[in-house]
């Protein structure tokens, strides 16, 4: 590893992605993830590499497309609305099995909705957010630190498993400043026989598409897709578990809320109450085995999100509703406090006498 | 060495720490006994700003001029009309956040005509070099300069705020005297600075130290 260098979030998605072999980034500018592009902006012509602003959203994520088609390592990153108007691009990209990283550093919504951070797209990164049955990988960074580590692993999945994957940030993270140590190995790269490269008359040409006449190919290729969904789900979903051991009442949280929960969750263990946290790194795939046994073991859960309930769902259909959730959120661009968290926690504990 | 003038402006490449700098700055000259402003003119990011501290600088009897618009969800590049008063008049000190790079400082250059005739300023360059981009002292050469160009105002010293943020260690900021000394030598420009967390600095603090009481705090 090299040494500490103090990095913007945003900056540490940038030059984690260049070390990870992302030599093109297309994208257009948006609050809160701009530093990311103005850093690409900078570093990629110093390396040979692509920086490229886009006319819009839609043109950048349609160059992903491209370029990934050529098997080459690419990424887009955009702020909530900049992802909404994405979808399509994404849509295709999973339809043609192409891999690729997305970055949503996400802000307030619905519509314009603001500039300070959120974790309202929950819904859109996981449940598909373009058309068409196809899910994404989501890594959702706890620290700056993570947000470099993430951004490799990423791009590992996405070319492992031929799919978009999608970083799942917020605005405090992608702006706030912490040590990071980058890496210095070389990035994994694997072959890419079906990328279309140029036959040079020496094999069969390969087609990038997603579009299919015969519906029973359709259907087929969907089933095929799903099949290794299966698999990924099974064994690519992440997470760390925090004071789990003896706990009785179980704190979910990823990203900026899950360090607000973290803290909440140290205080009341000094106050005696038995809480632990599950911290989800992936929420595509979601961690249900850890989540299915802690609902044995705990008498409720917490959701800790920034928006009106989102991984809530996802929680009540990993523990089969087995225990209660509650949910303590805020929302427009607040962040729960450690002492609301705190408060939510007491009152799982039952009360506050 | 620094002697106080009555404006004094911190440009930097952003994320260099030219608001910590900047409020920690006004209140070592609160404790001199002097009346200061700090104006929050950083036009790029709409973050972790001036404003976050405003509840301590009033407490300090320290007046806080902020954009309208700063923490909310409006993202424009406005600045408040009380800016033109700092240098109408001239009975109080100002301190001056300016926006980070290049692009932060064009709002600078709007009022570099007043300052330069009156003459009584300090243009100051924070230097992080734990920051990726400003590395070496040639690349944050390189910064300053397109700094300069758009504030039109020449640089008058360097701050050296090399850190690593909560993780800061003495010798971290000591690794770094070698590089902000070679920057002041390729500049022509002095170091006038070296800023230090409060809780690492024992005994007496030299001039050529700045101490830093206030940090921004992330969760």
């Amino acid at each position: 590893m090299s040494e500490k260098v103090l990095m913007k979030g945003n900056e540490a998605i940038a030059e984690a992605a260049i070390r990870a072999g992302c030599l093109h980034y297309f994208g257009y500018p948006i609050t809160p993830q701009t530093e990311l592009a103005a850093y690409m902006a900078k570093r990629m012509p110093k390396i040979g590499g692509t920086f490229l602003q886009a006319e819009s959203e839609i043109a950048a994520i349609n160059m992903v497309y491209g370029v990934s088609s050529a098997g080459k390592r690419v990424m887009t990153s955009s702020s909530s609305p900049g992802v909404s108007l994405k979808q399509e691009g994404i849509s295709y990209i999973a339809g043609a099995d192409l891999p690729a990283l997305i970055v949503n550093v996400q802000r307030g919504g619905p519509g314009l909705g603001g500039i300070q951070p959120s974790q309202s797209d929950y819904f859109q990164a996981t449940k598909g957010g373009g058309h068409g049955d196809y899910h994404l990988i989501v890594l959702t960074p706890a620290s700056v630190q993570e947000m470099a580590d993430l951004v490799s692993l990423a791009f590992d999945l996405a070319d492992k498993y031929r799919m978009p994957a999608m970083l799942l940030a917020d605005g405090t993270m992608g702006q706030m400043m912490e040590p990071v140590e980058l890496p210095d190995e070389a990035p994994n790269m694997i072959e890419k026989p079906w990328a279309v490269t140029g036959t040079q008359m020496k094999r069969e040409h390969n087609i990038v598409n997603s579009l299919y006449l015969v519906p029973e190919e359709l259907e087929k290729t969907n089933n095929e897709r799903f099949e290794r969904y299966k698999y990924i789900e099974e064994n690519e979903a992440r997470y760390e578990s925090f004071m789990m051991d003896d706990a009785e009442i179980c704190v979910v949280a990823f990203g900026i809320a899950a360090r607000v929960s973290r803290n909440a969750v140290v205080e009341a263990r000094k106050q005696g109450i038995k809480v632990g946290m599950i911290r989800p790194i992936t929420v595509w795939p979601f961690p249900k085995k850890p989540l299915a046994e802690a609902a044995d073991k705990v008498k409720s859960f917490i959701s800790v999100e920034l928006s009106m309930g989102q991984m809530i769902e996802d929680i009540k259909l990993a523990t089969s509703c087995k225990k209660p959730v509650d949910l303590c959120y805020r929302v427009g661009g607040m962040i729960p406090s450690p002492e609301q968290v705190l408060e939510s926690i007491k009152k799982a504990a039952g009360g506050n006498e | 060495m620094l002697n106080h003038k009555r404006v004094t402006l911190f440009c930097g490449h952003y994320g260099s720490g030219k608001t910590n700098i900047a409020v920690n700055y006004a209140f070592l000259l609160r404790k001199l006994g002097k009346e200061v402003n700090v104006a929050d003119m950083d036009i790029v990011n709409p973050y972790f700003r001036t404003k976050d501290s405003e509840k301590e600088l009033n407490d300090a009897g320290i007046n806080l001029i902020s954009p309208h618009y700063a923490n909310t969800n409006v993202d424009l590049p406005s600045l408040p009309q009380e800016l033109y008063g700092l240098f109408e008049f001239h009975d109080k000190y100002a301190v001056l956040d300016i926006g980070g790079d290049d692009r932060g400082a064009y709002a600078l250059g709007r009022f570099s005509p007043f300052i330069l005739e009156e003459n009584d300023y300090n243009n100051l360059f924070v230097a992080n070099f734990y920051r990726p981009l400003t590395r070496t002292p040639g690349e944050a050469l390189e910064v300053m300069r397109e700094i300069e160009i758009a504030g039109k105002i020449p640089f008058t010293g360097i701050v050296n705020n090399s850190n690593l943020g909560e993780e800061t260690t003495l010798e971290d900021v000591e690794k770094t005297v070698s590089l902000a000394e070679e920057l002041a030598r390729i500049s022509g420009i002095p170091v006038v600075k070296t800023a230090v967390k409060r809780n690492l600095i024992s005994g007496d603090i030299g001039d050529d130290i700045l101490p830093l009481d206030l940090q921004a705090k992330y969760y």
